[in-house]
């Protein structure tokens, strides 16, 4: 007797068919999928103007099926904040990495939190500067190697790695701010429903909302996809906690 | 249409307003803050929006998602602020984005000072950011004058899709005059934006970006800007000659400084001297032409300006060798009285060639 | 009960689905793709895959479709 087997899972429709330039296990295009997934379940395909910034983010345009920016390095909150002041009925977020978001465009994410802009920050954090071969970034941890921190990143030259969700909390046009992961397969369920609701918060004008997402980079760490994984959960997580820091009901 | 007395800063702002400016992104800075907070009063009240960015790089981008989203805009500094937005404007110029940036120029370099100058000639007429592009600079003289170039700039900025630059210093921002508010009859037929970013409902997505990894592409795209700047050289050149038909000796001069020598010109013509004056209104695209037909038969050019000889090099390169140049600067926030120019013109006017 | 199908010209040999799926139904294959690849495979003799999805969730590269047998309504 034929079992009739009916397709359960597919790309989402606003995940345009095309292979993407990201490196195998990078995070960036698990996040894509998580975009495009939220897009299509709240049905906001048709009014929805994304914005990437300079890094690994930039190409996104070419991947999600909706109108976009490129933007400076850095400004994307601004270019949002451009965008939805002259058409608020548009959903506008930013997809920007952590160089782009927690290194030269800090002011331009606190003061887009601090105005309660009602746009949604999707913030990508592989703790290195990806697209321009892994140099240190604001997020990369101590004692991490990278391109530009060759013996491992020195605090006491180089200063702390900054938490940005806890950073972002203080202000309080913030209304929704989340940090979660993408390196296994419950962490990514949990990271759905964060953006599902970052970008609920923007649609209903409670105001700013930011999702960091943990992701894995494996070209740059010079790990295997599997081993990169394990180096957010046993390395990024305890300095980066995941959690709900700042939800719409309490405010 | 009644006249109304009006600082330059406010009057500029009105003018935005009343060409159409719904959304004006700034910070302060003297000598310009009248016109954020000019804007700050009168945008709420016919439904715009007026946002204080917290830097000038911040309202620089502001201004490309607005423009990006089909809105008239503005933005406005001073010197060392459109410092700041110089990569915002080669951004903005690269993915073809209509938008109005009001310099009011002070003393530089760095903090410089807060008085008048015109020390920010090449950044405005040469570029002062990445890659091949030019912004449309105009150059008023006075207040009215400022109003209409104000509103002309953003017909050109949506007619040319590229930022277009109003050069003031702090002496035309700050001084009260007269002005009216009359709308320009001459602005043809404006082409429906196709490309404004409104969410892909019923169409393909589009993009607005500069970004083009691939040489071949960036280079097509490079020359589809230039033939919209060989278009503005060709069609947007704007200058006034003042008394030129029979002078023997002319003075160069734009904005603040072309008001003062016009005084020190109706001096020195009571005093027999045949002098006239050429002003640069667009200081880009630069007239040269007019300074090479000039020079056929007048063959002596006084360069006056608020700085140490800029323009100075575009009005060589008009002359082309057939006329004697002299530079008369002052810089700093000094601004030149006109007795000062009337000596100048008298000493050269001497010279024996 | 279920099975994948895996898009040869979108995996890029990662091996994160290999590690997610709980029945270890998925292995990195000696075949190279078109762009230098080794291919993930679904290797399920025994038809003992569920249709959990969880590979799909974690392929970067959305090369995985899943499919699960219908729900027949009532009927067995």
């Amino acid at each position: 007797m034929q079992i009739e087997l009916e397709k359960i899972f597919e790309r989402p429709r606003t995940l345009r068919p095309v292979t993407t330039h990201y490196c195998p296990g990078c995070g960036h295009g698990i996040v894509a999928r998580l975009l495009a997934e939220t897009i299509d379940e709240l049905g906001i395909r048709e009014r929805t103007v994304g914005i990437a910034p300079v890094g690994c983010s930039v190409l996104l345009y070419n991947y999600l099926d909706v109108d976009m920016y490129e933007a400076a390095h850095g400004r994307a909150p601004a270019v949002a904040t451009g965008c939805k002041r002259v058409n608020p009925k548009l959903v506008v977020f930013s997809y920007q990495g952590d160089g782009d978001f927690a290194s030269i465009g800090t002011a331009e994410a606190v003061h887009v939190a601090a105005r309660g802009e009602k746009i949604t920050t999707i913030f990508i954090n592989n703790a290195v500067y990806g697209m321009t071969g892994g140099q240190m970034a604001p997020t990369t941890l101590e004692g991490q190697k990278t391109t530009t921190s060759p013996l491992g990143r020195n605090l006491d030259q180089t200063g702390y790695p900054i938490r940005m969700a806890e950073l972002l909390t203080t202000l309080d046009g913030a209304a929704y701010i989340a940090r979660v992961s993408v390196n296994n397969p419950k962490s990514i369920i949990q990271a759905k429903k964060a953006i599902r609701k970052a970008f609920e918060t923007q649609i209903r004008g409670l105001g700013y909302s930011m999702v960091e997402i943990l992701s894995q980079c494996p070209t740059a760490w010079h790990l295997s996809p599997i081993e990169a994984t394990k180096w957010v959960e046993e390395k990024m997580k305890p300095y980066y906690p995941l959690g709900e820091f700042k939800t719409p009901e309490e405010g | 249409m009644e006249k109304r007395f009006m600082t330059g800063n406010e009057a500029i702002a009105e003018a935005a307003i009343q060409a159409g400016c719904k959304h004006f992104f700034g910070y302060p800075i003297t000598p310009q803050s009248e016109i954020p907070e000019y804007m700050s009063k009168r945008l709420p009240e016919i439904g715009g929006v007026y946002l204080q960015a917290e830097s000038e790089v911040a309202a620089i981008n502001m201004l490309f998602g607005a423009a990006g989203a089909g809105g008239r805009v503005m933005t406005s500094s001073s010197s060392p602020g459109i410092s700041l937005m110089q990569e915002g404007i080669s951004y903005l110029a690269g993915a073809e984005l209509p938008c109005v940036i009001v310099n009011i120029m002070r003393g530089g370099p760095g903090l410089g000072g807060i008085q008048p100058s015109q020390s920010d000639y090449f950044q405005a007429t040469k570029g002062g950011g990445h890659g091949d592009y030019h912004l449309l600079v105009l150059a008023p003289h006075t207040v009215q004058e400022a109003v209409s170039l104000t509103m002309e700039a953003f017909y050109l900025a949506d007619k040319y899709r590229n930022p277009v630059m109003v050069l003031g210093d702090g002496y035309l921002g700050q001084m009260m005059e007269p002005v009216k508010f009359e709308k320009a009859t001459t602005h043809g037929e404006l082409p429906t934006k196709e490309w404004i970013l409104t969410g892909a409902k019923d169409r393909p997505p589009r993009v607005i970006k500069s970004l083009y990894l691939d040489p071949e592409a960036l280079e097509k795209h490079n020359l589809r800007i230039n033939r919209k700047i060989h278009e503005m050289i060709k069609s947007e050149v704007r200058v006034e000659t003042y008394l030129v038909e029979d002078a023997e000796i002319v003075i160069a001069a734009f904005g603040t400084v072309a008001r003062i020598a016009k005084t020190a010109i109706k001096a020195l013509r009571e005093k027999g001297v045949k002098v006239g004056l050429v002003r640069p209104i667009t200081v880009f695209p630069f007239p040269y032409k007019t300074f090479e037909e000039i020079t056929e038969r007048v063959g002596k050019v006084l360069v006056v300006e608020m700085n140490l000889g800029q323009m100075l090099e575009d009005v060589r390169l008009g002359v082309c060798g057939k006329a004697e140049i002299r530079f008369y600067g002052r810089t700093g926030g000094m601004v030149p009285t006109y007795d000062e120019i009337a000596i100048e013109v008298e000493k050269f006017a001497r010279e024996r060639r | 009960m279920g099975k994948i199908v895996i898009d040869e010209n979108a995996c890029k040999g990662c091996e994160l689905c290999v590690y997610a799926c709980p029945l270890h139904l998925i292995c990195i294959s000696k075949r190279i793709s078109s762009k230098g690849y080794y291919l993930a495979e679904f290797v399920d003799p025994d038809g003992k895959c569920t249709g959990c999805t969880l590979c799909a969730i974690t392929c970067p590269d959305v090369a995985i479709e899943v499919y699960r047998k219908k729900k027949s309504g009532g009927k067995s």
